[in-house]
């Protein structure tokens, strides 16, 4: 609901994204989407915090982080800038992209906007690769049926593989399925299964050759395949966090 | 994953492999990309095409119909400076009879506080001090100020929860463009009208290294929440007053477009200079999503706009006021050669504030200021009455009196307004440009070019109007 105390004045100045567990079990939940799909406002009713909410693209720019307390567990939550690709053409898309990747976080909610659930898909489709503990959140479910558009969940979760939960974040609608999703999935209790993008013929050959050799580097987390495709692909930007790790 | 992976020989040799493959059916790095990306936008076509179902495929009409009007090019501009003048005139109207009320309320209390210090038999010092001083101060900051916030703020978020911002940016991306520098500067913009801190930590959005530079010094240009109360209160005061009746609240709320309208005047000819001079370059091009017009949830933004915003300003200015009162109420009593401390140095400043058109007071309130703008009236307010006008308190027309019997006439009200819009940015707004820039250079830079802008604005108005003979 506007600017406020955490995001002015003093607040305003970027605090270091130091993510601190309680106890070897709190979580670290990663918020993704594209822009103006209502990523604060989930955040904000989620941790209680108030965050700078507001209806235009581009006013979350850095990473913010809350608690919230769900069952028996603490989960801490990240909300990372909007972007319409991770493919880091922007700082914004840079920094969501680093966070996913490099955050480590042990799930990540995709943001969809219901109203324009097809462009929002790319976003999803692109965050699958990289990962696979994910959780698709179609918000904005209220405007969409104000709209008359209908949108069949459970097929999307189907198509998609991973677990997929309508909210309508600012009535709050939704949200505990949404938190019980992110305990399942933390839990083991759900193993998404995203489906696999499959590319061009040449392009999945080079994949096939670079892969086993990029498993044997990587950590569990990561997604061999995703990292080999984009080694190929060898943005600049990419290459420098590795040298940090 | 491995610290040496890129120096790893086996690795190596395969990535060589794999690109290698790439290479030989002439897929280069930009085809890849493309072909990436053309595959995953047809797994979501597809994917979306099969779960979306439209009942009405005009469902966007309306946004468009209303986007048709608020970012046409021949109404889009009127349209906006309409409702911000709505806005403000709804913010003046309204604040009026509160303003009031909380006045009467808290002289009320003044006179119960009064006599309880004459019931102890306190000091006369010590009454002067708690009472006139801090006390008398804060009732007026409380009732000139928050009546205005509580009614602005809200409305400001309303139109921002509404979608209107991107639209502004919209009809404003010809202008920034003209200036070479970034549409999205709109943004940052609006911004700043809540925050300049908030607003310059907004620049990120901008990628371009010199439009996000120039997005960063010009900031300052719109006054952020604590410099409204000081607008809004001096125009209520001073300009109000020459219409009768119900025009009244009309003629300040059009000042106050005036004052704004000329504030994005101002940025937009700053960042035009800057852009031809040290921040040399052409504008970039960048896309904006205008996003559907939502239904804003009233209850909330009432809520939160005044908890958030409207007690956080306030209970800024309190908290520095008050300290601010004590020093002012010393140095106000402490005598020097005849004269008080606080007269020394208005009397130090004073030849330099006549020329940009005020007084040593006010250049000093300025100046005290800088920790947060907030405080700006409350000291000017405090160092008038410390000095000896002391006034019963009726109502808040006896606020202009303290003002009149300091010297002030409409030409101060006007000059006083002007600096209040083109000063140094406050602290916390110095040292977040600091922190965004990395560079001490830039940062006084960006002290620098409000207040030259301010002092030049300020020179020329006073000694226009006092070359007329108009004041």
């Amino acid at each position: 609901m506007g600017l406020t105390n955490n995001s002015t004045g003093i607040g305003a100045l970027e605090k270091e994204l130091k993510i601190e567990r309680m106890t070897d079990d709190d979580k670290v939940i990663a918020i993704a989407g594209n822009p103006n799909v209502g990523k604060s406002t989930i955040f904000n009713s989620l941790t209680g915090l108030n965050q700078h909410t507001g209806n235009w693209p581009g006013k979350t720019v850095t990473n913010a982080q809350g608690k919230y307390k769900f069952k028996d567990r603490n989960f801490i939550l990240v909300d990372i800038p909007g972007t319409y690709s991770l493919m880091a053409n922007s700082v914004e898309e840079e920094v969501a992209r680093d966070f996913i990747c490099f955050g480590n976080p042990d799930a990540t909610i995709v943001v969809a906007d219901a109203t324009l659930l097809e462009r929002n898909l790319n976003l999803v489709l692109q965050t699958m690769e990289i990962t696979s503990n994910i959780i698709v959140c179609v918000n904005l479910m209220d405007e969409a049926r104000r709209k008359k558009i209908h949108i069949d969940l459970e097929l999307l979760s189907e198509l998609l593989g991973v677990p997929v939960i309508g909210t309508s974040a600012r009535s709050g609608k939704g949200l505990d399925d949404l938190m019980q999703a992110v305990y399942d999935v933390t839990a083991k209790k759900i193993v998404p299964e995203p489906v696999k993008i499959e590319y061009d013929g040449v392009i999945e050959e080079a994949i096939a050759v670079l892969e086993p050799e990029v498993k044997k580097h990587l950590n569990e987390n990561l997604n061999s395949r995703w990292v080999a495709l984009k080694l190929l692909d060898s943005d600049e930007s990419y290459f420098y966090p590795w040298k940090n790790i | 994953m491995n610290l040496n992976i890129l120096s790893n020989d086996e690795f190596l040799s395969k990535f060589e492999e794999a690109k290698g493959i790439l290479e030989e059916n002439g897929i280069t790095r930009d085809i890849l990309r493309d072909k990436i990306v053309s595959c995953i936008y047809k797994i979501a076509e597809k994917s979306a095409k099969q779960v979306v179902s439209i009942e009405n495929k005009k469902y966007n009409e309306t946004d468009r119909k209303i986007d048709r009007i608020l970012t046409s090019k021949i109404y889009g501009i009127p349209v906006m400076i309409a409702l911000l003048g709505v806005v403000f005139w709804i913010t003046i109207t309204g604040a009026n009879y509160p303003s009031e009320l909380i006045a009467t309320g808290l002289f009320w209390i003044e006179d119960r506080l009064t006599d309880l210090f004459n019931l102890l038999e306190a000091p006369k010092w010590l009454h002067g001090v708690m009472v006139t001083g801090i006390y008398r101060t804060l009732a007026w900051v409380v009732s000139v100020m928050l009546p205005p916030m509580a009614i602005f703020f809200p409305l400001f978020t309303l139109l921002e929860d509404l979608g209107y911002l991107p639209r502004v940016a919209f009809n404003l991306d010809n202008f920034f463009k003209k200036a070479c520098c970034h549409g999205k500067q709109a943004l940052t913009m609006c911004m700043g009208f809540g925050c300049n801190a908030a607003g310059v930590i907004g620049c990120r959005i901008i990628d371009s290294p010199r439009e996000r530079m120039i997005a960063i010094l010009t900031n300052n240009f719109v006054p952020c929440n604590g410099r409204f109360p000081t607008l809004i209160a001096i125009i209520t005061m001073f300009f109000a007053g020459i219409v009768a009746g119900p025009f009244k609240s009309l003629i300040s709320a059009l000042i106050l477009v005036a004052f704004i309208v000329f504030g994005v005047v101002m940025t937009l000819l700053v960042s035009k200079i800057l852009s031809k001079t040290i921040l040399r370059g052409l504008p970039s091009s960048f896309t904006l999503e205008l996003p559907p017009y939502r239904k804003p949830q009233i209850g909330r933004i009432i809520v939160r706009s005044i908890f958030d915003r409207t007690l956080f300003v306030l209970g800024r200015a309190v908290c520095i006021a008050a300290p601010a009162g004590l020093i002012i109420w010393v140095l106000a009593n402490v005598q020097v050669n005849g004269l008080n401390l606080l007269t020394h140095f208005a009397n130090f400043l004073d030849p330099f504030a006549y020329l940009i058109g005020m007084d040593g007071i006010i250049l000093m309130a300025f100046i005290l200021g800088f920790p947060a703008n907030e405080i700006v009236i409350p000291i000017i307010i405090m160092s008038y009455l410390s000095t000896g006008s002391l006034i019963e308190f009726e109502n808040l027309s006896q606020l202009y009196e303290v003002l009149v019997s300091n010297g002030w006439t409409w030409l101060t009200a006007v000059c006083v307004m002007l600096f209040t819009l083109l000063h140094f940015p406050c602290g916390t707004t110095c040292w977040t440009i600091r922190k965004e820039t990395q560079s001490w250079k830039w940062t006084v830079l960006s002290f620098l070019i409000p207040t030259v802008t301010g002092i030049i604005c300020c020179f020329i108005v006073a000694n226009t109007a006092r070359l007329l003979g108009l004041a």
